[in-house]
């Protein structure tokens, strides 16, 4: 594909608007998910089912004045929530959503994705820096040494399918699994490395995912109980509401890339469910898996910080590395 | 080495547990009241400030014997009755409640022997004027007959 300006400008816009499109609602589905597991209806006075919810609360948003505190390092201040935002929107353009929808496919998608993924610790930690407040530097000492500890057994996980695969496009990683449940990532026993460990790798990847994105149990950074609203205390406007949408954008990417590597992509789980387009396929598996990210926020309390960093380095990344190496002596072996 | 997995999987086995009641709860219905639009029914033990009974004609049963205002420890009551011609009691002209000093202690109603007081189920009392809290009583018996 010729990549002129008029190709760019649509694939951002596209990339933009989806994210933008499902924070907005996934914000009234985690709101409207919540409620029914307390029991409770949620948002349901503006529109059906409250659907207008979100969109008020951005008009909402934006009209509040962006209040920057005295003695905060304005640049950085204002810079924090961009650079929340905007790593999430741009790997939207790698993410192949079906084997023609994709803005623009790298050959090291895998890379890129982490690259950009890794800004959103970097923004927390602005965000927390600039506010000048203490509560605000408590939690970025927290955001950073979670997205550390978490992006270590994570990337060993992606090495691990990286290693299959052979490669880091992420349309060779998805079509490397066709033809089926049993050639995914998750339960490769037909594949090329039958290793019986993939879905703890799946459930680490899953769990480090979770914990990226800065989401109960981990949202040790926000801990509204201990430190007011962690980072974004001193946040108002449009400034919380980028780091609210970032919040959900990152949950989208989470998801996507937890499809890509484990679930398949847009392969359906049998081959002959094949004549349904792939690009349903593969929302389908991203909103079951955002789902679950909701349901595991409603269902958890938080936990400490000591055990969060104990699960990371005690368990996951052994077991990380542990199945790192299977994989490779599988496919020696085989 | 034992204790290490044990612990791993025991603590995965209490993560399920706990997602599979929040499951449940999902597809269990809703309890709230949505109160403005939907209002519960009070007991009947509820205490809300006292009202006059109506007997069949709607009326009061009161005889403006005064004993809920001698019982009354705040002095929120004040009841005033005249005697009609050809009849032999009193019949109830006003019935004053002054709920701003009423601490709901419900000797009036222990005090009535003639079954003319009781407790409302008046729970929505907010309001930003002291007069509101005046409440005549009788005048509420006649809006409540028509």
């Amino acid at each position: 594909m010729e990549l002129s300006l008029l190709n760019i400008l649509i694939g951002v816009i596209a990339a933009i608007a989806f994210a933008a499109v499902n924070a907005a609602y996934l914000v009234w589905a985690e709101r409207r998910g919540a409620a029914r597991i307390q029991r409770r209806p949620g948002p349901n006075i503006n529109g059906p089912f409250g659907l207008l919810q979100p969109p008020l609360d951005g008009i909402k948003l934006m009209c509040k004045q962006l209040i920057i505190p005295g003695g905060a390092d304005k640049a950085l201040f204002i810079a924090a929530p961009v650079l929340a935002m905007a790593p999430a929107i741009v790997s939207f353009v790698t993410i192949p959503f079906s084997e023609k929808i994709v803005a623009h496919n790298l050959n090291v998608g895998v890379l890129a994705i982490f690259a950009f993924a890794s800004m959103g610790g970097i923004s927390l930690l602005f965000a927390g820096w600039s506010s000048r407040n203490k509560y605000a530097v408590m939690s970025s000492v927290r955001a950073v040494s979670q997205a550390i500890a978490y992006e270590i057994p994570m990337l060993i996980t992606v090495i691990t399918v990286v290693m299959i695969t052979n490669s880091m496009d992420l349309m060779k990683i998805v079509q490397q699994q066709a033809g089926g449940l049993l050639h995914w990532n998750i339960i490769p026993l037909a594949g090329d490395a039958p290793n019986i460990l993939m879905p703890f790798s799946f459930l680490i990847f899953f769990i480090c995912s979770l914990a990226e994105t800065n989401r109960a149990p981990f949202d040790l950074g926000e801990a509204e109980s201990e430190l007011v609203a962690g980072f974004h205390t001193e946040y108002g406007s449009m400034g919380f509401g980028l780091f609210f949408m970032g919040e959900y954008a990152n949950i989208v990417i989470g998801a996507c890339l937890t499809t890509i590597l484990f679930l398949g992509g847009w392969y359906a789980p049998i081959p002959f469910l094949d004549f349904i387009p792939g690009v349903i396929w593969f929302l389908l598996k991203i909103y079951l898996l955002i789902a679950t990210f909701i349901w595991i926020r409603w269902t958890f309390p938080r936990t400490t910080i000591y055990g969060l960093l104990n699960l990371s380095w005690k368990i996951l990344i052994p077991l990380s590395m542990f199945n790192l190496l299977l994989t490779a002596g599988l496919l020696k072996v085989f | 080495m034992v204790a290490y997995f044990t612990e791993i999987f025991s603590g995965l086995w209490s993560l399920i547990v706990g997602l599979s009641i929040t499951f449940k709860e999902f597809f269990s219905p809703t309890v709230t009241v949505q109160y403005p639009y939907e209002t519960l029914k009070m007991p009947d033990n509820f205490r809300g400030h006292i009202q006059l009974i109506a007997n069949e004609e709607g009326t009061s049963n009161c005889i403006v014997c005064m004993m809920c205002q001698r019982a009354c420890p705040s002095g929120c009551i004040s009841v005033a009755g005249k005697k009609e011609e050809g009849q032999k009691k009193k019949t109830l002209t006003t019935y004053m409640l002054d709920f701003t000093r009423c601490s709901l202690c419900g000797s009036c109603v222990e005090s009535c022997n003639f079954n003319a007081i009781e407790y409302s189920d008046e729970y929505r009392l907010a309001s930003t004027k002291k007069e509101d809290f005046i409440i005549d009583l009788l005048k509420r018996l006649e809006e409540k007959k028509s």
